[in-house]
């Protein structure tokens, strides 16, 4: 930690472009996410960002948290936007109508956004080559709403829209893994990542914002409010998800995958399971299963990073 | 030299216009009867001979959502749509207005399902009435290409900044050949300037569009586009009067056809008005004191231009091509009555809706509207309105 103290300041910049003073709750990882993202962007960029808990919390008019420049208009179209922005500029800088510079177009979105009602418009950018880098901010619900279920909720989770009770677990189906769905699009750059790992994070973004082509990271963001945890745990969280195997980082770099960080021995999913009043209910056989899965899960893509 | 006067399908004048116009970004998904317009702007595109970027979106959704994009870096952008992808479109059109990007679309009018039709009437673009956009509708070729090439003029000028839409009849204009003067490129510089949006994203003047607008806030904002959208008929008049100078072609809110001392009016948007100046024609021969009002501007509405225009009619007969279903009749004809009920000197207003899902309405069928509206305006009817030349 006192490494850090000294090392870090060095390393990332001290600038804020996702400026203190926006109103995420107390302990949101995805507001670090987006604050993260940021240092790792720098100025020569234009964000595009969907209807959720970051455009709610950054742009109560006439305020704003963003110091660069930013747009959102809707929910589901945060990828056709990014086309326009990376179309437009592309364009009118070869007419010589504006002044030709690096700008990198870069789109947020929360899981909802992305995997459920924007997968269309995100499939037809990816599909279409655009030059821009596609954040997933996934806390695993609609939280902006009030903790929905999303396709991106995890088994077992209790949500206002599948909760648990006497007759159901809650979330009753598998997390929907998009960074595959992502890599399905056969595009130059695919990561997952998490803020409790911030340098690994920073650098998959800077990386996903330089490649030419489409890019896609997929941030674990943990939700506080909607996980129901304790807010001084959020690091710890993400660190969790990352050693169980529930969501393990790793990059797919032209069809190559690599892990990021390659554990000897997964620690059992109760150690994160626990820390969360969303799956408090669970019982034993539950968690048996998931970590069944997650297993299994943890074992296919070791073999995807051996035979590529 | 000067501009040529060709045989060419209306479409494909759009797709010149829009070159002329030296489009930057054009976002589109293709729909009957609109897929000529892309197909030819894309073809452009391909041959070089427009240097834009051309986006195969996935949807209309996602079309007008480029749209949004391009506009706000400040490119010229344009779309088209019909029917279907102008519904599917619906919740972006409101951003774009909202937003102020001077987007230009082609509305290649079309019915709505179900059940499904790709045959014209106006349907969709009634169903976009109250998305602040500024809405032309064309009756012919010449000017539709007119028309999209002032879109952009009007949409870009700095004291509007809105999206606009031309409109025009799927099929019945969107598939016909007509003689169309196609002006030089010279000419269309003159007229139309560099689009210079005032504030567009760029990272060396970072601004934040589209942040969300509290209760405190909100009406402020509704109000400002109102003001705006209605004070852009000034800036909409002034256009077609340099258009005219430069062109000879004029064009105005409300156009009247052999209105003089009409004491019976028929008003018709679109290309039916030409149908209609035919039976007026052949009605004027009889002796009988009609005339046709054409209205071009839908939005914003030109109050002053109606009034002015039906007050010494006896009646007006109101021809909508869109029904508001369990409602008081077409949405033109609802509008019209709203617009002169206060005034003390008006004409009754008899509402017919005919030419659904492209149902021709003849100049003999024309002529059967008039009487009956006639008719109606001595005797009354037990309906709200009537439909016309529905089989029985
Ligand atoms: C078309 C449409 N449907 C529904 C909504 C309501 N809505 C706004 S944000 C949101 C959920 C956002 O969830 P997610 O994308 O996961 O982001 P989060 O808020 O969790 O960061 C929903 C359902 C909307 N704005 N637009
Ligand atoms: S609800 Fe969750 S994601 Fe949204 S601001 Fe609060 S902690 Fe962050």
């Amino acid at each position: 930690m006192e490494k850090y103290a000294v090392f870090v300041p060095k390393l990332v910049t001290k600038k804020e472009n996702f400026a203190p003073g926006h109103r995420a709750c107390v302990g949101c990882g995805e507001a670090l996410a987006v604050r993260l993202a940021c240092k790792a962007l720098g100025q020569n960029v234009i964000i595009v960002t969907a209807t959720g808990c970051m455009e709610v919390v950054s742009s109560p008019l006439p305020y704003t948290s963003w110091c660069v420049p930013w747009i959102h208009t809707l929910f589901e179209n945060t990828g056709a936007v990014a086309s326009g922005i990376e179309a437009g500029l592309k364009v009118i800088m070869r007419k010589g109508k504006c002044l030709a510079k690096e700008i990198n177009v870069v789109a947020m979105a929360g899981d909802g956004g992305t995997s459920d009602i924007g997968l269309q418009a995100l499939s037809g950018a990816l599909e279409r080559g655009h030059d821009f880098l596609y954040i997933c901010l996934d806390n695993e619900a609609y939280m902006n709403t009030g903790i929905q279920r999303s396709s991106s909720t995890p088994y077992g989770a209790s949500t206002t829209t599948a909760p648990a009770g006497k007759m159901s677990i809650g979330q009753v189906t598998w997390k929907k893994n998009m960074p595959a769905i992502a890599a399905a699009h056969d595009i130059p750059y695919v990561a997952t990542a998490c803020p409790s790992y911030p340098f690994d994070m920073m650098a998959k973004v800077a990386k996903g914002a330089a490649i030419h082509g489409p890019a896609y990271v997929h941030i674990l963001s943990v939700c506080p409010t909607g996980w129901r945890s304790a807010t001084n745990l959020t690091i710890r969280i993400g660190r969790l998800a990352v050693e169980t195997g529930i969501f393990p980082l790793y990059e797919v770099e032209n069809d190559k995958y690599k892990l990021s960080i390659d554990l000897p021995r997964l620690r059992p999913v109760q150690d994160y399971l626990k820390l969360q009043g969303r799956f408090r209910h669970l019982s034993e056989e539950t968690i048996n299963e998931i970590q069944y899965r997650v297993s299994e899960e943890y074992a296919k893509l070791k073999e995807k990073v051996a035979c590529t | 030299m000067t501009a040529q006067r060709i045989g060419i399908e209306v479409s494909r004048a759009i797709a010149i216009a829009t070159k002329l116009a030296n489009v930057d970004v054009v976002s589109a998904y293709p729909i009957t009867p609109q897929t000529h317009i892309v197909e030819d702007i894309a073809e452009l595109v391909a041959n070089g001979e427009l240097d834009a970027a051309f986006i195969p979106v996935e949807s209309e959704h996602s079309a007008m959502s480029a749209c949004l994009g391009a506009a706000a870096v400040g490119a010229r952008t344009f779309t088209a749509t019909a029917g279907q992808g102008l519904e599917l479109m619906h919740e972006v059109l409101y951003v774009a207005s909202a937003m102020r990007l001077p987007i230009v679309m082609a509305v290649a009018n079309r019915a709505l399902s179900a059940p499904l039709s790709i045959w014209g009437d106006h349907s969709d673009v009634m169903a976009a009435r109250d998305t602040g956009w500024i809405q032309i509708f064309a009756a012919n070729g010449q000017e539709t290409f007119d028309n999209v090439l002032c879109a952009f003029r009007i949409a870009e000028d700095q004291r509007v900044l809105l999206p606009a839409m031309v409109n025009l009849d799927g099929f019945h204009l969107t598939h016909v050949i007509e003689p169309i003067y196609i002006p030089e490129q010279g000419e269309v510089d003159k007229f139309l300037p560099p689009n210079q949006y005032p504030l567009p994203l760029d990272p060396d003047k970072p601004i934040t569009m589209g942040a969300f607008a509290p209760p405190y806030i909100y009406t402020e904002v509704k109000k400002a586009q109102q003001v705006n959208l209605t004070a852009a008929k000034e800036v909409i008049l002034q256009c077609w009067k340099e258009f005219g100078d430069c062109f000879g072609r004029h064009y105005s809110p409300v156009e009247s056809y052999r209105g003089e001392k009409a004491k019976v009016l028929l008003l018709v948007m679109g290309s039916f008005s030409e149908t209609a100046m035919s039976a007026i024609d052949s009605l004027r021969d009889e002796g009988k004191e009609v005339g046709l009002i054409k209205l071009r501007l839908w939005r914003p509405f030109p109050f002053a231009e109606i009034r002015q225009a039906v007050r010494d009619a006896e009646v007006l007969i109101v021809l909508d091509r869109a029904i508001s279903f369990g409602g008081p009749g077409g949405p033109v004809c609802s509008e019209i009555r709203s617009a002169l009920y206060s005034e003390d000197k008006k004409p009754k207003v008899i509402g017919f809706v005919s030419g659904l899902g492209g149902r021709d309405i003849s100049p003999g069928e024309f002529r059967g509207i008039i009487n009956r509206g006639i008719e109606i305006s001595q005797t009354g009817s037990e309906q709200e309105f009537e439909m016309f030349g529905v089989r029985e």
